[in-house]
């Protein structure tokens, strides 16, 4: 019953690389977010406008404009780069996966900076005042003040952005990356049953989905141990 | 570039204009039907019988788990070769209707915002101050008048904000249906670059028609806010005055 006219394994596959995406992903959101949301909260103007306004485009665009953006764009971009740096016509290819990793870490990097922004208006004042108060470098204080708070107060958006990106990976297949969705879709072209391998993609990304869910919730529990609860 | 650019323009705006109505079409309707379900979603899902709760439960929890283009395959390739399976529907008069691609990314579309927008709906009414229900209840309004006077306008100011990113959510969720082969704002760009290879320009100029639409929704939206506010604006404007029979 299993076995989809022996292509469960394929499916198995997918699933295996659609695992892969989000965990490279997650890193690249995390540091853009980082990044973006220092640039938000920075003292120089320009630093703020460039941060303000990728959010604001980003947030604006579809993400799947975004994927075929880089995927189409991006190959003649790096072509031309590569181009004027050798000087003779280069043939260059940028995997699908890696075009897709860039995508959705723009996209998601943007989401992300808001999220890590909230989170370092949450800290309350005092604290820093109080650690330079006890003669704590900056680095310091980031690492001892900063960076424990922000991670609890950033892990429920975090927890709502990996949903969201569990999700994105699907569109990732429109490019050919050889997904959940992807392989479903092979599957349903050759075996002539659609409904059938739609609905396992479906359940492999609900189950997905919640897995993410339980363990976000086990983070957050563990984040906010000592934490008093009102 | 920017002679490729005015090129894509001059020749292809066409395309681009008859994408930005369809992707308007697609969201109107889309919000409005969605919004339309999610209203009995959200009163079910807000019950206090288990039975009640568990099948909006079940659907917002299905659409919200799993990728939207999913959803909108499953709908067109999936459900629609089990209808054009059954027997001799295809010689009838609605099989013009049951294979155009337009219906099923709709009804795709309104499905999946009824089950976003149920989810932020229970979150409104759950924010209902008890108080207000139990003053309705006092006053002996029934049920259905309840929610028509307290608990619906209350919940729209609640909700608003978030509901402002959800059709803007839905928004960038039309863009979906170019990849079944419909023609909106994302298809129409695809097309161009297929037929020019100028993928730059032709996204490019979709984004901007995207962000533009954002801005004026985001703007619209504001408006309407400070309408479904206007009762706290009047409070604010009132001159303070002595409070009689608080107890001390």
């Amino acid at each position: 019953m299993f076995d989809l006219y022996g292509r469960g394994w394929q499916m198995l596959d997918g699933g295996i690389v659609t695992i892969q995406l989000c965990l490279t992903v997650l890193p690249f959101m995390i540091v853009i977010g980082l990044l973006g949301a220092s640039a938000k909260l920075s003292r120089f103007k320009a630093l703020r406008v460039i941060g303000e306004s990728y959010t604001v485009i980003i947030r604006g665009i579809p993400e799947l404009l975004v994927i075929l953006l880089i995927y189409f764009g991006g190959t003649i971009a790096v072509q031309n780069i590569a181009e004027m740096i050798s000087g003779a016509e280069t043939r260059v290819d940028i995997p699908a996966f890696w075009s897709g990793v860039a995508a959705l870490a723009l996209v998601q990097g943007a989401f992300a900076s808001e999220v890590f922004r909230a989170a370092m208006l949450a800290i309350p004042k005092g604290q820093i005042e109080a650690a330079i108060a006890t003669g704590m470098t900056p680095t310091q204080i980031f690492r001892r003040i900063k960076l424990p708070q922000l991670w609890r107060f950033a892990l429920p958006g975090l927890n709502n952005l990996f949903q969201v990106l569990i999700k994105d990976t699907a569109l990732i297949s429109v490019v050919g990356v050889e997904e959940i969705l992807r392989k479903a879709a092979v599957g349903a072209g050759t075996e002539k049953a659609p409904f059938t391998f739609y609905l396992v993609a479906m359940l492999m990304f609900l189950a997905f989905t919640t897995v993410s869910l339980f363990a976000f919730n086990r983070l957050e529990k563990r984040a906010s141990r000592g934490i008093a609860r009102a | 570039m920017f002679e490729d650019l005015i090129y894509v323009l001059g020749k292809y705006h066409g395309w681009l204009y008859d994408g930005l109505l369809l992707t308007l079409q697609l969201l109107v309707i889309a919000v409005a039907f969605g919004s339309l379900l999610a209203i009995p979603l959200a009163i079910a899902r807000t019950s206090k019988n288990l039975w009640v709760q568990a099948v909006p439960f079940g659907f917002i929890y299905l659409f919200r788990g799993t990728p939207l283009i999913a959803q909108l395959f499953m709908m067109y390739y999936g459900v629609g070769q089990l209808v054009s399976n059954i027997d001799g529907i295809q010689d009838s008069w609605t099989w013009q209707y049951l294979r155009d691609p337009y219906w099923y990314c709709l009804l795709t579309f309104i499905l999946n915002t009824a089950a976003y927008v149920a989810e932020i709906m229970r979150g409104g009414i759950n924010n209902v101050p008890s108080g207000e229900v139990e003053a309705a209840r006092a006053c002996g309004m029934t049920p259905a008048t309840t929610y028509r006077r307290i608990i619906f306008p209350r919940m729209w100011q609640i909700i608003w904000p978030a509901y402002t990113n959800d059709v803007i959510f839905t928004l960038k969720a039309t863009s979906l249906a170019s990849t079944v082969t419909m023609m909106e704002l994302t298809g129409a760009a695809r097309k161009i670059v297929a037929r020019t290879a100028l993928p730059y320009e032709a996204f490019i100029s979709a984004g901007i028609i995207y962000l533009i639409i954002v801005y004026v929704l985001t703007f619209g939206f504001k408006g309407i806010e400070k309408y479904l506010r206007r009762n706290e604006v009047r409070e604010a404007d009132k001159k303070p005055t002595v409070k009689i029979g608080v107890q001390a």
